[in-house]
């Protein structure tokens, strides 16, 4: 079934969105402005770094200029002298109570999980590891004592390469090698598939390394009275960092308490266990006063965990139709210099992920973790299935091409086709649901693509120096992390379940809670429609609380596509057991059978009388407690923890058409068209939202950002200026729509949208930039694909 | 110490600074007014961005001592009688926020593009926001909130 997003519109989305006040169970669907954005648009925000305690003081590191070398010395007492400087330390002064970073993934079992202090011991192993810090007044005179500290190094040599980190003579990074782990699946006789296949395509893709670069940077406030200890942070994770915490301090988890106050993005960077959190804690223990960290710029462009950096190498067999045969994937992924929370696990989220929509009867995945000299890599917005996509999707162009077929048609001989689903994969995941053929002929008709395709032929022909080219993306993803099951079964060191309550107070108001952690999603919004329409209450009459484990006092955060999937469905539970108990109380009150109740409209009504008690009446009976029936306490208040028996896939298909002129290297996106499957949608408009931000971070990978490092390990893009986030200017305006196809898995049919825009957009905009460049013989570009790399290929090729 | 005397969203100050204080720094920690955000360290990405006597300024770009005598308006500023300034509302409508970090920021220079063109193009705001960063929103909303901003406060002016 397809449906028109009203949002192509912006004046219909605005129409929709004056309607106020639910009209019975139709909250769900309804683009509800956000509850959120008042408190954001008028300043009174939460960010960590806004927050001031009495006698706070500021925290501020020294961090290595070595990417690898030994620590000699640390004379921290040049600073301890400076006006305004309280406290002053080096890593040593902390190896005995600092600990060991977590990593929770260990995804072999032979797997090297090197001793990880928060603060160099005795050796550094990036650019930006702290070795010193110094505690004073304020952050100026941080500043200036951060100056006064003296370190020697003795040089090591950077081990930069992973290629070169696995070979026999290569320096060590760590004194167990180079190999963090190697791991290989395999589904089916690869070597039969790939044994005189008629089309055998062999290629080799490069995931460059990202920051996240989420708005917000770090920061970390930190307070104790004695006895209990409070973390402010800016995290995805304040459950899982309570719990990680507590076993890296020592520090009782009853006697912490961590606050995510308003989180300004995050896109898997704030998904960790970072040092400078261990790090104020301590520091809180020792000197007895909440002391603050706030990381600069440039200072967490070299130590916000980065995303991506794996070498891809593909093999495809295929018939002389274009029917795929096999696959075999072998990956190098960069782990950088530690495993950090879930390092290791991020290219294992790829593993059964590189088959994409399509069917084929062998597969074959090994993946080799590397250690390097530089910062670790860890989540970063879809996490191992941006990287799988891309990877697939290239390599079906490649095939297209070879075969002289539409990349479409390639496409469709061998999805998935919606009469198949449920479908189990290749690589033994089952999709609950979709719709291929729907999203894509939508796609198709919204981009006018017979018209674009006829338009290219005819710039080839004419030999334009402005060529035309068109990229495919269809693209599904593994979303709603997750059922714990399947996490253990992976080795993860947690469960996917979810926690959400439901308090009914005296007035009929709702309070929420939830175990999500949003950081811009929206949830309180969405969580909103959602027990508006479960009880019948007004959508302004709740409120969601989030994000401080004192308050939502279960929960496993925001990462993964998981929130509404898992969280939405755990609050749903809890409305309906709040209903349960409702229910009794109102049969006792009506003095009725609680089965010839009806519940509609917020009201339990007696079939066929006028007699009816509303959620608020029963909330108020539950709360004076004058007239309880046996067995019914004083309270509806219900809570529920959901964990799904699947993931959920949603999927798509993105069509780039893109403009490459061929003297300059220069390339304009002309149009941009998505249709995502994200099954039911709780509210549009931020449906939208997530997808128009996942697009251009997917567009960001394709064309502009890279963090790149020189030989020695220097990063050399630690500023905004020189890592190339997109701006306005660099960006179209996004066609999208959606077919719904619901999730077969939850009761909402939800499948998630978060990562969405970004596993899809940037294979369909790599594959528009070597669709232009084909007639030259130019089968690739490595990423992101700038003016000089196409310049640079264009040369090589006419040369 | 340097004194000099500013005007922050209508009140008055009198502060000592010293010389290297930035603007920023003066509104978050000496003065309370958070609202404005700090994302980079080389003025790129424009989170802090204040009107200065008028005009757009980064606050991370300005000296406290800079400001002497001007009249800064922060995004807490922005709003009167308890009701938000168009722009903010156009913001809203129009979902161009996610986490909200860029959006103080984003909502001053959008005004302040408007003043150079009060009905730009597609193509006009989107070159004039290009010194603030957003991450979440792909910008495609946020170029429509501006355009129904500026409608909107271009109808504020002629409804009497």
């Amino acid at each position: 079934m397809t449906e028109l997003d009203p949002g192509l519109l912006g004046e219909q989305i605005a129409e929709s969105g004056q309607l106020s006040e639910p009209d019975g169970g139709h909250e769900i669907g309804r683009a509800r402005r956000r509850k959120e954005d008042q408190r954001l648009l008028t300043g009174h925000t939460r960010w960590t770094d806004n927050l001031q305690q009495p006698g706070m003081l500021y925290v501020m590191f020294m961090r290595s200029p070595m990417a690898h070398a030994r620590i000699t010395r640390v004379d921290v007492s040049g600073a301890r002298d400076l006006p305004g400087v309280v406290a002053a330390f080096s890593g040593r002064d902390f190896a005995e109570e600092q600990g060991s970073l977590p990593c929770a993934w260990p995804v072999s079992e032979d797997i090297v999980i090197p001793d990880h202090p928060p603060m160099a011991v005795s050796e550094v192993r990036y650019v930006g590891e702290a070795v010193a810090c110094v505690i004073a007044t304020d952050r100026y005179r941080a500043a200036d004592a951060l100056e006064a500290i003296e370190v020697d190094y003795e040089p090591l040599p950077a081990v930069m390469d992973m290629r070169e980190a696995l070979t026999p003579g290569s320096p060590k990074v760590h004194e167990a090698g180079n190999k963090a782990f190697s791991v290989k699946i395999t589904s089916g006789d690869v070597e039969a598939a790939l044994r005189d296949a008629p089309v055998l395509i062999d290629r080799t893709y490069v995931q460059q390394r990202l920051i996240p670069s989420a708005m917000e940077p770090r920061a970390v406030l930190a307070s104790t009275d004695g006895d209990t200890f409070t973390l402010w942070s800016s995290t995805q994770i304040p459950h899982v960092l309570r719990v990680m915490l507590a076993v890296t301090t020592g520090i009782p988890e009853h006697r912490l308490r961590v606050i995510a106050p308003d989180v300004g993005g995050g896109f898997g960077s704030k998904l960790q266990v970072t040092a400078e959190e261990v790090l104020c804690l301590l520091l809180t223990r020792r000197l007895g006063v909440p002391v603050k960290w706030t990381e600069s710029r440039s200072e967490g462009n070299l130590t916000v965990h980065h995303g991506r950096d794996q070498i891809q190498h593909l093999t495809l067999a295929a018939e002389a139709d274009g029917r795929i045969r096999g696959l075999r994937v072998e990956l190098l992924a960069d782990m950088g210099a530690y495993l950090m929370l879930v390092t290791p696990g991020v290219p294992m989220l790829g593993a059964s992920m590189f088959n994409g929509i399509y069917k084929m009867e062998a597969y074959e995945f090994g993946c080799t973790g590397v250690f390097t000299t530089k910062m670790p890599t860890d989540a970063y917005r879809g996490a191992g299935r941006p990287e799988a996509t891309f990877a697939i999707e290239r390599i079906i162009d490649e095939l297209a091409a070879e075969l002289g077929m539409d990349p479409i048609e390639v496409r469709r001989r061998n999805w998935i086709r919606h009469d198949e689903f449920p479908y189990t994969t290749v690589s033994g995941l089952t999709y609950d649901s979709g719709d291929y053929e729907a999203a894509t002929e939508r796609a198709l008709a919204l981009f006018g693509y017979d018209k674009l395709r006829a338009e290219q032929a005819d710039r080839r022909d004419r030999g334009d120096p402005v060529q035309l080219g068109i990229g495919v993306s269809t693209y599904t993803e593994m979303c709603g992390l997750a059922p714990s099951r399947m996490l253990g079964m992976a080795n993860y060191g947690a469960g996917g379940w979810e926690h959400g309550s439901v308090r009914m107070l005296p007035t009929g108001k709702v309070e929420v809670i939830t175990g999500t952690s949003p950081h811009g999603q929206g949830h309180v919004t969405a969580w909103s429609q959602i027990v508006a329409d479960s009880l019948g209450v007004p959508f302004d009459d709740v409120t969601v609380l989030h994000g401080d484990t004192a308050i939502a006092h279960k929960g496993m955060d925001t990462y993964g596509s998981r929130s509404l999937v898992v969280g939405g469905m755990a609050v749903l539970q809890a409305c309906e057991k709040v209903k349960v108990k409702a229910r009794k109380l109102a049969a006792h009150l009506l003095e009725c059978s609680p089965d010839d109740l009806e519940f509609d409209g917020g009201a339990f009504k007696v079939r066929g009388t006028g007699a009816a008690k509303t959620i608020q009446e029963l909330a108020f009976a539950a709360f004076t407690a004058h007239d309880l029936p046996e067995g019914v306490e004083a309270r509806l208040d219900s809570d529920a923890t959901y964990d799904p028996d699947n993931y959920s896939f949603p999927h798509g298909t993105h069509l780039c058409a893109m403009e490459v002129d061929t003297e300059t290297g220069q390339v304009r996106i002309r149009s941009y068209v998505a249709v995502d499957d994200v099954g039911k949608v709780i509210n549009p408009l931020i449906v939208r939202g997530q997808v128009h931000g996942g697009i251009a971070q997917g567009i960001a990978q394709a064309l502009f950002e890279e963090a790149v490092h020189d030989a020695d390990g220097n990063l050399l893009t630690t500023t905004m200026a020189d890592y190339l986030l997109p701006s306005a200017a660099d960006l179209p305006d996004f066609t999208t729509d959606r077919t719904e196809t619901p999730s077969t898995g939850n009761p909402l049919g939800v499948k998630g949208v978060g990562e969405a825009g970004t596993i899809a957009s940037t294979p369909a905009v790599v594959n528009a930039v070597v669709d232009a460049l084909r007639p030259y013989g130019i089968h690739d570009v490595r990423m992101p694909c700038t003016p000089e790399r196409i310049w640079r290929a264009l040369e090589g090729a006419r040369s | 110490m340097p004194r000099i005397a500013i005007t922050v969203d209508g009140i008055h100050y009198e502060e000592d600074v010293e010389p290297r204080l930035l603007l920023v720094h003066l509104l978050r920690e000496r003065l309370g007014r958070t609202g404005t955000p700090v994302g980079c360290d080389t003025s790129n990405c424009g989170a802090c961005t204040v009107m200065l006597d008028g005009k757009s300024v980064k606050s991370c770009s300005v000296l406290a001592v800079q400001a002497d005598g001007c009249d800064v308006v922060t995004i807490q500023g922005l709003g009167a009688n308890g009701a938000m300034h168009p722009m903010q509302r156009a913001f809203h409508e129009e979902h161009a926020l996610q986490c909200g970090f860029c959006t103080p920021g984003m909502v001053m220079a959008a005004i302040d593009l408007l003043r150079d063109d009060p009905d730009p193009s597609e193509e006009t705001i989107r070159q004039g926001l290009e010194g603030n960063l957003c991450r979440c929103t792909g910008y495609c909303n946020i170029v429509r909130a501006v355009r129904r901003g500026a409608q909107e406060m271009g109808q504020a002016v002629r409804t009497p």
